[in-house]
């Protein structure tokens, strides 16, 4: 079979990937050790394989891994720094936001693009971020409430986030 | 509810969160076994065909090919897959593979292959050809003399007539219906139709099975019922129990739709035919159309009433079915009589129920298991009844509910499968939910706010009550085992299958509560069936009482060993021992303590013992949490559409062991039940193929649909629950459907009888409403007639 070699940045470290030109990157990620990237439906629609492609999230399932050449790419594996956690992240279970966390890593990734391009988003932005992050278990009002409170911790850190200072406003 | 615990009642977060938020690799797919096959089942392409002849020889000549299953080559043995306690009260009618084909998407052959492309091209090289039969589609047919017959084969058993088509046929009675109808002022009868609905948990059902160094059958698998899938593999692959271990890691959502055996027994047989290791995972297509689904129902319910809103007899006729197999049949059904007309107090009572098998997807296990359907007949009955009675929907309820102190003898009935047990309601806090979860629905205003005659908006608001079980009475049972480690850390293992619902973490909280240790001393792992005890898994509302049931037990079994150990090194009685705060201290003034880690050690080390119990739990009653349910509507009269702004859930639930927790099951039942009232249905063409099989078809609530959700946890004392617990799983399920049909009806007077209730449905509702207003100005707009026959 043809193959071919790619090179992305993946959570901040360079990776040449050897693919065939069909692979999709869902499948590629998965095959890498990117087991937070989650196969939910294969067509674009649940949002479970969402990553970050130069900070805009992108369902995995939709772009061929060759499209990826070149671009920074982050999953959820690179969301928290070794065993501190992101303040969303932090803030999701803080507030009951993760139930079976399946769909968990892609609604993270939403929300970390939401809050870089936009630190103070009304309600309905948030809904707008989350609504091609389909989810099963949570009725939504606890993942929507965990990102506004993500989104004000940010705005209280003018952008700099660590974890202790949004831990405790969370309590 | 006011307590004094440390750990139970607090809203912790779980303690399995940091994998999941972190993305680690928890859930069945996330392993890359060495060698691994990927295995791909043939669909039928046929509602209803016998095989007439196949031929794999091309397919397995493709290199990497490795096997290929037709019923020629697997025993053939008549199970169900429905993952129910021994004995199964679900019919023995499915077969690992057969010669005739039930419905769409039914198996044909199952291939093993070196990658999913190489599986999918030996698919399309088996050659297949068919008897095609006639199919049977429209259940209301399937009975008709001469309907072609779906179950011919001689060999399955436990169905009921498979002559006539019919899976399972319930008739139930309390007191006489017949007497209570002839006593009643008014009587009221109507049909409610409900949709098939499919589970759609955001990860597809998923398997992979190799074998061991002892060449032991291991089966990694998205199961909510690891022990039963173990027993069940083992019958169907004709192979020992003690061969095979299940494991159930994370699971991506299951809602009952995992409590079906689906994928464990073919993966497990690719695995024995290649000794490779072998990986099926639906897709989302294939789990819409090939896995499970909410058995759809024909409702015909006629109650009678005094002219005081007393109901005097309510009877419920249901024809349901089960599609091509009867996983659940019976018991689902069951329940639609036995968990719903005892809502409401009356001497009479009666169920009967048709159960009937068509050549489409087969319905199973759903979260609410029979009681949605039956509540949204029942709820909106009772709305149409209050409004031809001029009476408050709430005030009617108010006046029928069922009490605290009575007892229900229709579950005695309707067991499952067989005789049950009566239940008698130890708490109900039905009044305090209404009270509570109209003050935070603004019902009274706005109940009576007029409509803005200027805008093409009407708006309505609804009310239902439903109650459910907490685990099947008298079947249910639960264990764990907890081992204390020499720093003063717990392993806990538990059976019961977490599948997202938190189960790991309020299972963890009963324990630390009963030994008074930090949360984040206990390491939580569920379920495998090689290191966990016996559990029947996570199904009908039954973890957190019953397998928290056990775990308390288990825990007061290892707190009386620690309390022995502490009095050794104390040098006091037991009796004056007490574990508080991560330590043993003395009750007395001497006030000696020794913290579980030293503990720990000394038990471990000195008195070289393992401080370590395990006990069994079930309860010979199932105590029903209750929930009322309010939904707001705006219709619009120009569109149809529906939007639903508010809902309110109060629903008692026991003492809330995480309400955190209590409170996301409560709101993701409340999505599923908006799905179920507006939006989800199956749809299947003339032959039989499901027709929107993704979700650009098959539309379910996002974040940009859902309202804005109240939910209030009515906290009241079951004695039969660990710390007062009862569940919370299914029930708030089963009223957000009729509450937003009776609200419809409040908005804009028009009353649906069938879900989903689309915006074309309402707009030609509307749209007949308004000639036949102008037909017969006479009658007074928005007050319709009495439908209600009067009795002399």
């Amino acid at each position: 079979m043809k193959t071919i070699a790619i090179r992305v940045k993946i959570n901040g470290e360079a990776k040449e990937w050897i693919i065939a030109p069909g692979d999709l990157l869902l499948d590629v990620l998965r095959r890498e050790g990117y087991w937070g990237v989650k196969r939910g439906c294969e067509t674009g629609e649940c949002g479970a394989c969402t990553v970050l492609v130069n900070g805009r999230p992108i369902n995995s399932c939709l772009l061929f891994a060759a499209q990826a050449e070149g671009c920074d790419l982050l999953t959820i594996e690179g969301v928290a720094k070794d065993d501190t956690l992101d303040p969303i992240q932090e803030i999701f279970l803080e507030h009951g936001a993760v139930q079976c966390g399946y769909c968990t890593p892609g609604m993270i990734l939403c929300t970390k693009a939401l809050l870089e391009r936009n630190s103070a988003p009304t309600e309905d932005d948030v809904r707008d971020a989350l609504a091609g992050n389909y989810c099963r278990c949570t009725g939504l009002r606890k993942p929507i409430e965990a990102v506004l409170a993500a989104a004000e911790a940010y705005r209280a850190n003018g952008g700099k986030k660590t974890a202790r200072a949004v831990k405790a406003r969370a309590r | 509810m006011s307590n004094d615990y440390s750990v139970v009642g607090k809203r912790v977060t779980k303690v399995d969160g940091f994998k999941l938020v972190t993305g680690r690799p928890a859930f069945a797919d996330d392993i890359a076994v060495p060698g691994m096959l990927i295995g791909k089942i043939l669909p039928s392409p046929y509602a209803h065909a016998r095989i007439t002849h196949i031929d794999a020889s091309k397919a397995l000549a493709l290199p990497g090919v490795h096997t290929i299953l037709t019923y020629k080559d697997v025993p053939r043995v008549p199970h169900t897959t429905a993952g129910q306690a021994w004995p199964e009260p679900s019919p023995y009618d499915t077969y690992l593979l057969d010669s005739k084909v039930r419905f769409v998407g039914d198996r044909v052959a199952a291939v093993a292959a070196e990658t999913r492309a190489l599986a999918e091209e030996a698919l399309r090289l088996i050659e297949v050809e068919y008897e095609v039969l006639p199919p049977v589609l429209d259940m209301e047919h399937a009975m008709d003399p001469g309907a072609p017959l779906i179950h011919d084969e001689p060999d399955s058993t436990g169905i009921f007539d498979a002559r006539h088509n019919l899976a399972a046929y319930i008739l139930q009675e309390i007191g006489n219906v017949e007497v209570g109808f002839r006593a009643a002022d008014f009587i009221f009868e109507r049909e409610y139709r409900t949709p098939r609905q499919q589970h759609c948990s955001i990860e597809p059902h998923v398997t992979l099975s190799w074998l061991d160094a002892d060449n032991r059958l291991v089966i990694r698998s998205s199961t909510q019922v690891p022990y039963h899938a173990r027993r069940q593999v083992a019958m169907i692959l004709q192979i020992p129990v003690q061969r095979i271990r299940v494991i159930k890691p994370r699971i991506g959502g299951g809602f009952g739709g995992k409590q079906e055996m689906l994928l464990e027994d073919i993966c497990g047989a690719l695995t024995l035919a290649t000794h490779r290791p072998v990986k099926i995972e639906f897709t989302r297509e294939e789990e819409f159309y090939m896995s499970r689904s909410r058995h759809p129902q024909i409702l015909r319910i006629k109650m009678g009433v005094m002219h005081d809103g007393t109901i005097v007899a309510n009877h419920l006729k249901v024809l349901a079915t089960t599609g091509a197999y009867g996983s659940h049949s019976s018991t689902v059904q069951g329940s639609t009589g036995s968990k719903v007309l005892p809502l409401y107090r009356t001497e009479h009572m009666k169920f009967e129920c048709h159960v009937v098998y068509t050549n489409t997807p087969v319905a199973g296990a759903f979260r609410g298991y029979g009681c949605p359907q039956g509540f949204f007949a029942q709820e909106s009955l009772v709305d149409e009844i209050s409004h031809d009675l001029g009476m408050d929907p709430l005030e009617f309820r108010r006046k029928n509910f069922i009490h605290i102190g009575d007892i229900d003898n229709l579950a005695a009935q309707l067991g499952e499968g067989k005789k049950g047990l009566p239940r008698t309601i130890r708490s109900c806090g039905l009044p305090e939910c209404v009270e509570r979860g109209a003050a935070a629905a603004d019902w009274e205003r706005k109940r009576k706010a007029p409509q803005d005659p200027a805008s093409h908006i009407r708006r309505g608001i609804g009310v239902a009550c439903s109650m459910q079980g907490s685990g099947i009475a008298g079947i249910d049972w639960a264990s764990a085992l907890l081992k204390m480690n020499e720093d003063g850390s717990f392993n806990l293992q538990v059976g019961a299958s977490d599948l997202g619902t938190g189960s790991d973490t309020v299972l963890a909280q009963i324990a630390a509560e009963t030994l008074s240790v930090s949360l984040n001393k206990f390491i939580v792992y569920s379920a495998d069936t090689d290191f966990t005890p016996f559990d029947v898994g996570a199904y009908a509302s039954s973890t957190t009482i019953i397998s928290g049931g056990a775990v308390k037990k288990a825990a007061e079994n290892v707190r009386e060993q620690i309390l022995r150990v502490a009095s050794r090194m104390l040098e006091t009685p037991v009796e004056n021992l007490t574990c508080r705060g991560n330590q043993v201290v003395t009750k007395c003034e001497c006030k000696k303590s020794v913290s579980m880690t030293d503990l720990a050690l000394h038990a471990m080390y000195k008195e070289k013992t393992q401080i370590m119990g395990h006990a069994s739990h079930f309860n010979t009653d199932s105590p029903p949490p209750f929930c009322v349910q309010f939904a707001e509507v705006e219709v619009d009269t120009e569109t149809g559409r529906i939007r639903v702004p508010h809902l309110v859930t109060a629903v008692d639930l026991g003492v809330a062991i995480n309400p955190m927790q209590a409170e996301g099951q409560a709101e993701g039942a409340v999505l599923q039940s908006l799905g179920y009232a507006l939006a989800e249905e199956m749809q299947l063409d003339d032959c039989g193929r499901m027709i929107n099989r993704g979700f650009a078809d098959y539309k379910i609530f996002t974040a940009k649909d859902m309202p804005k959700l109240t939910t209030i946890l009515v906290e009241t004392e079951e004695p039969l629950g660990p710390y007062g617990a009862k569940a919370i799983a299914e029930i708030p399920i089963n009223a957000p459907a009729p509450a937003v049909a009776n609200a419809i009806f409040h908005a804009i007077g028009v009353r649906f009888r069938k879900l989903p209730i689309r915006p074309e449905e309402v707009l030609r509702a509307l749209r007949e409403k308004e000639t036949n207003e102008e037909a017969s100005s006479v009658e007074p707009a928005g007050a319709p007639m009495s439908r209600a026959t009067r009795r002399n």
